[in-house]
């Protein structure tokens, strides 16, 4: 089963998959590079090819907490937001994901002020890390669309029941135009049935207050069940991705995929779009006998442990591409990746290599220099554990 | 890969005809394309970048056109605005110009001229070069049939307008091709 092909961009791509996936409230904040988003979901309600509420706030603190009061009368809801406006709505994303909350949001990663910039990076999403949402980053527009579909069926399952976040990098994904398949309604509706309310949902019937509240007693016990039910959620995100695949015939190897890593010596681990410019680096570099491979990281949260310890065995030295500084100590996924290692009991050399930052170009030329330093750390140089791309100062 | 960049000045509609272009590509010519303009906000007038890559292998690669094959100048008070900046010894420069001889003496790659400004004036009524830059640019680059840039231009505005626009195209394509 496959639909229409059409010529438009990564923001376009998103709108077209929430259509599909039938929210019936959309309430959002316009924030560039997100914008086009929120201009599409609001035409298509407007002409009524979504039948959804458009719910025009003035804040994205107040997008949010209106998703949280749509999710928790059983509808399905959607909001989307960037940058300084996913910080301001940072409040409410834990109320969300504690209350456990169904809502896909579709964050359009922008770097933060000050300085004061609109260009992509992934700085934004990092501050959410915490936040109990699901953290998936996609590659092009296809996967944009494609995870807002999989992303209300993850959130759903009656044994996830958790928000999930959908990173697409901005402008170099959200303003660029490429091929996109449309699915087709049916096919959607098959893979995404309308939503179930939960036992406990609120209604007109049933009035409940949202200010959930637990005290010493047991609020240790709630964040534990909310904490190893997001760990569980691992096989959910393999296996709504299997499914998508049966039946639509893409699928995106669940939380990470895995290129040339089998007898890989060298390995970059990327997320999100810069994964395109490194397929092309590891191809020219394979074909000049160079054993390098790539790790594409698509879900952040729950961190895929088991899955990077399997991709990455007998690999002798990884590199850690973030787009992102946690001031004061090194890139996030850096840490994480060294974490999971360090709980595999593997311990092959590491890099962090930080770029991209504020909207910076990461070239093919600065790909093959990552490469090139960490074949160097294997020749026993001894190098930086943090490298910077593309940098126009000493530092 | 083939990589084009587009110069024009906001407003122009330098970006929607690398759109456009892309669409012509991967909809109805079988090539796979990406469009991108210059990422920013957005001024009336201000120079403004629009890039088109087309490739019949799949594109992955995100990262900036530095070195274009092709640089399609909708205005040619924009040339001392970055035209000639990454040139390669093979670029073609595409100008919306009345004559393209002086550009000629100051680079030496390929200029190729059309007053496609003139051209849609006389068909549209209006001094919108941008879609008319693809005719020059098929003329010179058969990746991308005229044919399926017809079908994309009918796609993306009003049928009286595209036919209009796609007249533009013809008229520019033919000037070019007997001029080469």
């Amino acid at each position: 089963m496959s639909g229409v092909k059409r010529f438009i961009c990564g923001d376009e791509a998103v709108a077209e998959g929430v259509r599909l996936a039938r929210p019936h409230v959309v309430s959002a904040y316009p924030i560039t590079p997100q914008t086009i988003v929120v201009e599409r979901l609001s035409e298509y309600v407007e002409e009524g090819s979504l039948k959804a509420r458009y719910m025009h706030v003035e804040s994205e603190h107040s997008a949010m907490s209106c998703a949280i009061g749509a999710s928790s009368v059983g509808a399905r809801a959607f909001t989307a937001t960037s940058s300084q406006g996913l910080l301001y709505m940072a409040e409410t994303l834990p109320y969300a994901s504690g209350a456990r909350l169904p809502i896909v949001m579709m964050n359009a990663n922008r770097s933060i002020a000050t300085p004061w910039n609109i260009y992509g990076d992934q700085m934004d999403a990092m501050f959410l890390l915490n936040s109990g949402w699901i953290q998936y980053y996609v590659e092009d527009a296809q996967e944009a669309l494609d995870m807002m579909i999989q992303g209300y069926r993850l959130a759903e399952d009656p044994e996830v029941m958790t928000p999930v976040m959908i990173n697409v990098d901005g402008f170099v994904l959200t303003h660029t135009y490429e091929l996109v398949e449309i699915p087709l309604q049916e096919a959607v509706d098959g893979f995404l049935p309308p939503l179930k309310m939960p036992l406990n949902s609120m209604s007109l019937e049933s009035p409940k207050s949202l200010c959930i509240s637990a005290g010493n007693d047991t609020n240790m016990e709630f964040n534990m069940k909310q904490h190893f039910d997001m760990l569980r959620s691992a096989s959910a995100i393999e296996a709504v991705d299997r499914a998508f695949g049966e039946t639509f015939g893409r699928t995106y190897h669940g939380a990470l995929e895995a290129i040339d890593t089998e007898d890989a010596r060298v390995v970059l681990i990327t997320a999100g779009t810069v994964t395109g410019t490194a397929r092309g680096v590891v191809k020219a570099l394979r074909a000049a006998g160079k054993k390098v491979g790539l790790i594409k990281l698509r879900v952040l949260r729950p961190f895929p442990v088991q899955r990077l310890i399997e991709a990455l065995k007998g690999v002798e030295a990884v590199g850690v591409l973030d787009k992102n500084i946690s001031f004061g100590y090194e890139g996030t996924i850096f840490t994480n990746v060294n974490s999971a290692l360090m709980a595999g009991q593997m311990s092959p050399k590491t890099l962090g290599f930080i770029g991209g930052i504020g909207g910076r170009d990461i070239t093919k030329a600065n790909l093959e220099e990552a490469y090139g330093k960490l074949f160097e750390v294997l020749e026993g140089a001894d190098l930086d554990r943090v490298q910077y791309l593309n940098v126009r100062c000493d530092y | 890969m083939i990589e084009i960049r587009w110069h024009g000045r906001g407003g122009q509609g330098s970006f929607t005809a690398s759109r456009i272009l892309g669409a012509a590509a991967s909809v109805y010519g079988g090539i796979n394309a990406m469009a991108f303009p210059s990422f920013g906000p957005e001024r009336r007038g201000a120079p403004v970048l629009g890039f088109t890559k087309l490739s019949r292998e799949p594109i992955t690669d995100r990262s900036e056109i530095l070195n274009p094959d092709y640089v399609i100048v909708l205005d040619e008070s924009l040339w001392e605005e970055g035209v000639t900046l990454g040139l390669k010894e093979d670029t073609v420069i595409i100008l919306n110009t009345q004559n393209a001889r002086p550009y000629r003496e100051k680079v030496s790659q390929r200029v190729v001229g059309a007053d496609v400004t003139a051209v849609a004036l006389e068909v549209t009524g209006l001094p919108m070069a941008n879609l008319g830059m693809m005719g020059a640019f098929a003329a010179v680059e058969d990746t991308v049939a005229l044919e399926a840039i017809h079908k994309a231009v009918l796609d993306a505005m009003k049928p009286s307008v595209a036919q209009k626009n796609i007249e533009v195209i013809q008229r520019v394509y033919h000037a070019v091709k007997e001029a080469l």
